[in-house]
C-alpha cells in the first residue's frame, strides 16, 4: 500500500513538471504584449515599457524565463501579479472560497443524487422514476449560464430569498445558491448513474441469495446493493470534485464569487505569467492528489479491489 | 403637457410605491424621506490594475479610489469646470512659470504635514524614468522632463511650505485645468521610504480614507470612510464608500435590481435591451468624455494624399451614425459632430465642414468615384478592433453601411485580445484600418486634439501630421483667454474634418442606474459619480 502511494507521488513529477511547461508557453505564445496594454489606449513611453518588461522578467528568451519561474517556484516564490500582490497570497485567497463552494456542491450533489437515483432504481418504471428521468434530462441539457442565471433572478432578485451575488469573505449562506446551481448537472448525471447501477446490481445472485436468507430489505439495500452500485458514482464525483475545486468560472462570474475561477480568468485576460501558470500547477496538483484518494477508496468499497505489485 | 391616462397611473403608483417604501424604511411619520449622515454607498468597481499610488494609476478601477482617497490642487465639479481644493491661487503672467499657493495648515489624514514639498517631491517620484511609474508622460511639459534618461524635474522649486513654482517647457494655457488629474496629487513624506507598502495600503488627503490598514481585500471589495480632516469642496454627505469589484457587469447589475448596490456606473450590454423598463427614472443616461473612432494611417494603400481625402471623407459619409446608435446601442451612443466631447467646455456642433459627420449616399458615392479617378480601388476596406471589447456589434454594422453604401468589399479585422491590438497599433504593424477611443485625462479641448493628432505626439497612432493644424494648437495653448483658446482650437478641428486623420463615430455616454433610496446621483466629466454628493436614506 505504502508502496503504491510512494509510486503513484513519485509518477506525479514529471506531470507536474510537463504541465508547468506547457502552460507557461502557451501563456507565452499568447499574442499582444501585456504591458502595453497596462496602457490603455494610450502609447506608452518605450522606456517605461523596457524597464516594466525586465521588472517581469519579459525580455528574457522563453527557456530563461521558464527556468527563472521554476526555480522561484521551489524557493515558494510563485511570482508578483501586475497590481504588486504576491501570487502565492492571491492563491491562498481564492482557493479556501473555491474549496468551500466545491465541497458545498459536492454535499448537495452527493445527497440529493444517491437518494433519488436509488429510489428511482428500486421503483424502476414507476411515477417517481419517470418524473426524476425527466427532471435529469432537462438539467443535463440546460448550459449552467441559463440555470445560474435564473436562479439568480428568481431566487435573489424576484423572491428575495438568496443575495444575488456572494459577498467580500464568501460567507456560506450566500454561496448555497451558487452551489446548488453548481450542483445542479452532476446532480442529473449521479441520479442516472446510480438508478443504472442499482438495477443492475438488483438483478445479480448475492441479492437474490440475501433475500432468500432471510434478510429485511432495510439491510439488503444499504449494504448489499447500494453499496456494491456506488463505484462508477464514486469515480464520477471524484472527477468532479477535481472539476469543481479547480474553479467554476462562468458561475463564480455570474455570482461575483472571489474563487478561482474568477481569478484566472482575468489573469489570462491581462496575459499575467506567474498568476496564470501558478494558479493551473496547483490544480494539477490537486487533481493528482483527488485521483490517488479515490483509487485508495476503491479499495474500501469493494475489498476484491488490491493495490499489489 | 397633457397627462396620459397611463402615465397617470404610473405617477400614482410611484407615488403609493414612494409611500410603502418611506414607511417601511422610515417607520416614522416624515413623508418625505431623510438622508441618514452615516449611510454607507456601495458601488461597482474593478480589481485596480496597479499599486493604489496616484502616478501609476492610469486605468479606472484604480482611478476611482484614488481620486476619493486624494485631493489635489483643483478637482472637478459637475460641469468639468476645476475649481481650488488644495490650492489657494495658481497665478502666471506668460502661461509658461506658474506660481501655486496652497491652503496653510492642511494634513494627511494621519496627520503628516501636507506643504509644497508634498506636491513637488510626488511629481518627481512620478516623473523619474527608472521609477516606471505608468502616468509618468503628465509631467512632460514642466522642465527638466525626458523620456531616455533620470533626470529630475528642474522647472519645480520649493519657495516656502506652501508655495513652489513650475516652469514650463513652453507656453501652455491649460495647465491649471490638468492639476486635478490623478497623477497631480500629492504624497507624504513617509510614501517615499516604502512605495510598495504605500501602494497596498495609501495615505491620502482627500475626501475619504482606507477604512483601516487592510481595507483593500484584493479581488473582493475596497472599504473606505469620510476623512474627517479633509476641508475641501469635495466635503462627503455620507458616511463612507464600499467599492464592490465584479469582474463581470451583469453581476453587478442584479445586485442594483435586487437592491444590493447603491450606485452602478456602466450598465452591461447584456441588459441594453431591457434596462430602461427594469429601472425606469433611476436610469442615468448622459454624454461622457469618451470619444470614439475610426483611424486611417495615411500610410495604408490609397490612403494617401488628395486621394486618401476624399476615401476617408466618403466613408465618413457612408457610415450612418444615426442609425448605429440607436439600434446597436439603444441610444447609449451620440452620434459625434467634432473631435471632442458634448461634456467639455469648447464643444461644438457647429464646425465648418462638419457636414462630412452626416450620412450622405450620394455624396459619398461621388467622392469614392472623384478618388477611383486618381487610383482604381481594390481590397476589402477592413476596420481593425479587439473581440474582446464588445465591439463587433458595431464594426459590423458601421462595414456594412460602407459596403451598401460605395459597393466595395468592407468588414472587420477582429483580434482575439485588447493587449494584441494595441501591440499591433503600438508597433505600426498593422496595415487596416482600426477602432479608436480617448478618453480625456483632464475636461479639456486640447487633451483632445494634442495627445492624438499633434505631431509626433505619444497617442498619434495615424501618425498624422498638418504643421497647419499644430500651429493653431500651439497658439491656443498660448491664449491666456479660454475662449480665445477654444476659437483656436476650434479652427484647428476644421483642419481636422478636412484631412479626417481620424473619422469621428460618436461619443460614449454615461449608463448608469442607481438603488430606491439613494439620491443626488451626479455623473462627473470622467463618468464617475461624485460620490461625496451621494446621501442615502
Amino acid at each position: 500500500m505504502t508502496g503504491y502511494i510512494f509510486r503513484r507521488i513519485l509518477q506525479a513529477i514529471p506531470v507536474f513538471l510537463g504541465t508547468t511547461f506547457l502552460i507557461y508557453f502557451m501563456v507565452f505564445a499568447m499574442p499582444g504584449d501585456p504591458i502595453v496594454a497596462l496602457f490603455g489606449d494610450k502609447t506608452p513611453n518605450p522606456a517605461v515599457v523596457a524597464q516594466l518588461r525586465a521588472q517581469y522578467h519579459l525580455d528574457q528568451p522563453f527557456f530563461v524565463q521558464y527556468l527563472i519561474y521554476l526555480g522561484g517556484i521551489f524557493r515558494g516564490d510563485f511570482g508578483l501579479s501586475f497590481s504588486g500582490e504576491p501570487v502565492t497570497s492571491i492563491l491562498a485567497r481564492t482557493f479556501p472560497v473555491t474549496a468551500r463552494l466545491a465541497i458545498l456542491a459536492l454535499l448537495f450533489e452527493t445527497f440529493f443524487g444517491i437518494l433519488v437515483g436509488l429510489i428511482s432504481g428500486l421503483r424502476k418504471g414507476k411515477l417517481f422514476d419517470a418524473s426524476s428521468l425527466a427532471v435529469s434530462l432537462i438539467l443535463i441539457s440546460l448550459p449552467i449560464f441559463v440555470i445560474a442565471f435564473v436562479g439568480q433572478y428568481v431566487f435573489g432578485v424576484w423572491l428575495g430569498w438568496a443575495r444575488t451575488t456572494v459577498g467580500s469573505g464568501a460567507p456560506l449562506q450566500d454561496l448555497v445558491l451558487p452551489a446548488l446551481v453548481l450542483a445542479s448537472v452532476s446532480f442529473a448525471q449521479i441520479v442516472r448513474l446510480t438508478r443504472a447501477s442499482v438495477i443492475e446490481t438488483s438483478g445479480l445472485d448475492f441479492v437474490r441469495t440475501a433475500y432468500s436468507k432471510g434478510l429485511s430489505s432495510r439491510r439488503v439495500i444499504p449494504v448489499h446493493i447500494l453499496r456494491n452500485s456506488l463505484i462508477p458514482v464514486v469515480t464520477y464525483l471524484a472527477t468532479d470534485f477535481g472539476v469543481l475545486l479547480v474553479g467554476a468560472t462562468i458561475t463564480e462570474g455570474i455570482f461575483n464569487v472571489p474563487g478561482v475561477g474568477n481569478t484566472l480568468y482575468q489573469a489570462i485576460i491581462r496575459g499575467e505569467g506567474p498568476t496564470v501558470v501558478s494558479f493551473v500547477t496547483v490544480m494539477v496538483l490537486i487533481y493528482l492528489v483527488v485521483n490517488i484518494l479515490v483509487d485508495l477508496f476503491y479499495g474500501l468499497l469493494d475489498p476484491r479491489i488490491r493495490y499489489v505489485k | 403637457m397633457t397627462i396620459t391616462k397611463l402615465g397617470f397611473t404610473a405617477i400614482t403608483l410611484a407615488a403609493l410605491g414612494a409611500l410603502t417604501l418611506s414607511g417601511c424604511a422610515g417607520g416614522g411619520a416624515a413623508p418625505a424621506s431623510t438622508p441618514n449622515p452615516a449611510a454607507i454607498i456601495t458601488t461597482n468597481g474593478s480589481e485596480p490594475h496597479n499599486p493604489l499610488i496616484p502616478t501609476s494609476t492610469i486605468e479606472t478601477g484604480g482611478a476611482k479610489i484614488v481620486n476619493s482617497i486624494f485631493a489635489g490642487l483643483v478637482y472637478y465639479d459637475a460641469d468639468g469646470a476645476s475649481v481650488n481644493d488644495v490650492a489657494d491661487t495658481i497665478t502666471t503672467d506668460d502661461n509658461t512659470t506658474f506660481t501655486i499657493k496652497i491652503k496653510p495648515g492642511l494634513t494627511f489624514s494621519d496627520g503628516q504635514a501636507l506643504t509644497s514639498s508634498s506636491f513637488v517631491d510626488a511629481w518627481q517620484y512620478g516623473a523619474l524614468l527608472s521609477n516606471s511609474q505608468l502616468g509618468s508622460s503628465f509631467f512632460s511639459d514642466i522642465a527638466g522632463y525626458s523620456v531616455e534618461t533620470d533626470s529630475p524635474l528642474t522647472g519645480l522649486t520649493v519657495v516656502d511650505d506652501t508655495t513652489f513654482t513650475v516652469a514650463l517647457t513652453a507656453p501652455t494655457a491649460d495647465f491649471p485645468q490638468r492639476l486635478g488629474a490623478t497623477a497631480f496629487y500629492p504624497l507624504p513624506a513617509s510614501a517615499f521610504t516604502d512605495m510598495a507598502a504605500f501602494g497596498e495600503s495609501p495615505i491620502g488627503n482627500g475626501p475619504y480614507m482606507l477604512d483601516g490598514a487592510t481595507a483593500w481585500k484584493h479581488n473582493e471589495k475596497i472599504d473606505l470612510v469620510v476623512n474627517p480632516d479633509y476641508a475641501g469642496g469635495r466635503a462627503p454627505k455620507n458616511g463612507g464608500l464600499s467599492i464592490t469589484f465584479y469582474a463581470n457587469q451583469g453581476a453587478a447589475y442584479s445586485d442594483l435590481l435586487a437592491n444590493n448596490l447603491d450606485v452602478l456606473d456602466s450598465i452591461p450590454d447584456s441588459a441594453y435591451g431591457t434596462y430602461e423598463s427594469d429601472l425606469g427614472d433611476r436610469v442615468i443616461n448622459q454624454p461622457a468624455a469618451i470619444f470614439q473612432s475610426v483611424t486611417i494611417p495615411e500610410r495604408l494603400a490609397h490612403f494617401d494624399g488628395e486621394e486618401g481625402k476624399l476615401r476617408r471623407a466618403a466613408l465618413s459619409m457612408a457610415i450612418n451614425r444615426d442609425e448605429i446608435t440607436e439600434i446597436i446601442f439603444s441610444g447609449t451612443r451620440t452620434p459625434a459632430s467634432d473631435f471632442t466631447s458634448p461634456v467639455i467646455d469648447g464643444w461644438t456642433d457647429t464646425l465648418r465642414g462638419s457636414d462630412v459627420l452626416e450620412f450622405d449616399a450620394k455624396a459619398a458615392k461621388k467622392l469614392w468615384a472623384e478618388a477611383d479617378d486618381i487610383s482604381p480601388w481594390t481590397g476589402t476596406f477592413q476596420i481593425a478592433y479587439n473581440a474582446d471589447g464588445g465591439h463587433q456589434g458595431w464594426v459590423d454594422a458601421a462595414s456594412n453601411s460602407i459596403k451598401n453604401t460605395l459597393g466595395i468589399k468592407a468588414s472587420g479585422a477582429p483580434t482575439p485580445t485588447f493587449a494584441q491590438s494595441r501591440t499591433a497599433i503600438a508597433d505600426r504593424s498593422i496595415q487596416t484600418a482600426f477602432r479608436a477611443g480617448w478618453q480625456a485625462d483632464y475636461p479639456s479641448v486640447y487633451n483632445f486634439l494634442e495627445p492624438s493628432f499633434a505631431t509626433n505626439a505619444g497617442s498619434n497612432d495615424g501618425e498624422y501630421s498638418n504643421p497647419e493644424f499644430d500651429a493653431l494648437l500651439a497658439r491656443g495653448s498660448a491664449e491666456n483667454d479660454l475662449t480665445a483658446a477654444n476659437s483656436d482650437f476650434q479652427k484647428a478641428q476644421e483642419i481636422l474634418l478636412e484631412d479626417l486623420p481620424s473619422i469621428p463615430l460618436w461619443y460614449a455616454n454615461v449608463t448608469g442606474g442607481v438603488g430606491t433610496d439613494v439620491h443626488g446621483v451626479v455623473f462627473g466629466w470622467d463618468s464617475v459619480p461624485l460620490f461625496n454628493e451621494i446621501t442615502k436614506d
